[in-house]
């Protein structure tokens, strides 16, 4: 088969809805979404607790999650696979080769990333909201909501940040998941066993449908980047 | 009037950075007047209003607000902050609509809606901004953003305001709306005004009493009348005399 074949080949299984990449892309999006969620839950109360700190307080910590924002997903992978293994403190769960070891694998990359981002930019104005709100007799809880809605654009810029990364990467997926058809196959890994296998076009059509969610949550970004202005497009 | 009833008043105030930057002795402010502070760069205007404010925390001393102890750490720092208020020199409009700015002490404190709708449009009045309210905070200009600010620290009618050089950088317009509205409420509410100010003209045009701070310290306190054509200590008549330099 040509590489020309392959690109029709791989526009037709999308236009025709083939099961078989669909369920897959539906998985891949289900799991990312799960642990960015979960991950947002977590990184956006971390990085505006630490976001309002003192730098010099928080440099520690600071260094901690720049270290774990480039951590390669193979070693969260692993991580999280001797966590859930058989003989590992939470192997008694038995979800290793499941949807949730993947979701917690992807929870364990984008945390850091949400957290750290979303610290960012609250630093740049969330001491000065935070007064403001205080002066204007704003209790704890009306405070902390203030300081992160002023700041939005940029934790929603985190979270789809965090997204990217997550629905693109394949070594913790792969780890942790497995791989098995019809259960933990995502799209990163059936891109790689399905060039492995030499069937060209569900690799070159998956390849496609993970650039077309790549560009949507990019466009996302560039927008919040933005201030929030524009379309998708 | 209330005029002798001591609404804040400060003992042994002190505040360490790198070295002591405020060092108050005894200060008290009577319910209903407007004091102006003045001093030159650097002389611990901004944190005198930050301590009062609660928004730092002495490193020494005791600050009363009607007749209570107060204190960061603690329930009386929400007690006090529910009654005084301050707008900062570059104040910062939340991103959100002219009149959900100036409503939001209003919803801090559960006003009810009809009440807060009210209030809102009474205040856009008297600021001259009524064509505002549903403008976005980010395009106003920044004599407007002030008035906001000023509106948005009023609206619950706090029984104190602090302002830290309310009309820098404004253009003469604004510094006359702006004090103008400073002398308004302070007649209409008996608010208490304490206005920090590098301008000697803004303090002689506007307090009732003015307090000299100098490194920190209290040089001359008293009758603005009084400060400006006798003042006892010779670096308040260079001061008041634009002769000290800063
Ligand atoms: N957070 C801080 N850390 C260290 N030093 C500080 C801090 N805040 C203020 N200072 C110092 O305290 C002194 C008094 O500052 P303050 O801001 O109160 O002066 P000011 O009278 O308001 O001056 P200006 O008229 O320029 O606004 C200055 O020397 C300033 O550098
Ligand atoms: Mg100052």
């Amino acid at each position: 088969m040509s590489l020309l074949e392959g690109i029709i080949e791989a526009f037709s299984l999308i236009l025709t809805l083939d099961p078989y990449l669909i369920k897959i892309a539906l998985l891949s999006l289900q799991v990312s979404a799960v642990a960015v969620l979960l991950a947002t839950l977590a990184g956006v109360p971390l990085g505006t607790f630490l976001g309002l700190k003192p730098r010099e307080r928080t440099r520690f910590i600071s260094k901690l999650l720049y270290t774990l924002m480039g951590l390669p997903p193979v070693v969260a992978g692993l991580v999280i696979y001797l966590l859930l293994s058989r003989v590992g403190p939470l192997g008694f769960l038995g979800v290793l080769y499941t949807p949730t070891a993947m979701v917690a694998a992807q929870f364990a990359l984008a945390v850091p990333i949400i957290a750290a981002l979303t610290m960012i930019g609250i630093r740049s104005s969330g001491k000065e909201v935070q007064e403001t709100a205080r002066t204007l007799g704003a209790g704890r809880f009306l405070t902390a909501w203030t300081v992160v809605r002023e700041s939005r654009f940029a934790i929603f810029g985190a979270i789809v940040t965090g997204l990217g990364r997550v629905i693109a990467e394949v070594g913790a997926v792969m780890i942790v998941g497995g791989n098995i058809e019809g259960h933990t196959r995502v799209m990163t890994t059936a891109i790689v066993l399905e060039t492995a296998k030499g069937h060209l076009e569900l690799a070159v059509g998956l390849g496609i449908v993970l650039l077309f969610i790549s560009f949507i949550i990019n466009s996302l970004l560039y927008n919040f980047q933005g201030g929030g202005k524009g379309s998708v497009w | 009037m209330s005029g002798n009833k001591i609404i804040l008043e400060v003992k042994k105030l002190s505040k360490v950075y790198d070295k002591e930057v405020l060092n108050i002795e005894h200060l008290s402010f009577h319910k209903g007047k407007i004091y102006g502070i003045i001093g030159p760069s650097g002389a611990g205007k901004s944190t005198f209003l930050r301590l009062v404010n609660l928004l730092e925390s002495p490193t020494k001393g005791y600050i009363y607000f009607k007749g209570e102890k107060i204190f960061l750490n603690d329930h009386t720092a929400a007690l006090a902050r529910r009654d005084m208020t301050m707008v900062f020199q570059k104040p910062l409009l939340f991103h959100t609509s002219v009149a959900e700015n100036i409503a939001y002490g209003l919803k801090a404190r559960r006003f009810p809606k009809e009440k807060i709708k009210a209030r809102v449009e009474a205040l856009l009045e008297k600021v001259g901004l009524k064509e505002f309210a549903g403008r976005h905070a980010a395009t106003l200009s920044g004599g407007e953003a002030q008035r906001v600010a000023l509106a948005r620290a009023v609206a619950f009618e706090p029984a104190l305001l602090l302002l830290d050089e309310p009309t820098a950088n404004l253009d003469p317009t604004n510094v006359q709306l702006i004090e103008q509205l400073i002398l308004e409420l302070n007649k209409d509410t008996e608010m208490t005004i304490i206005i920090v100010t590098h301008n000697i003209f803004q303090a002689r045009r506007v307090a009732r009493e003015v307090v000299f701070l100098h490194e920190g310290h209290i040089v001359e306190a008293g009758e603005t009348k009084k400060i400006f054509t006798s003042p006892e200590d010779p670096r308040t008549k260079a001061f008041v005399e634009g002769r000290m330099v800063y």
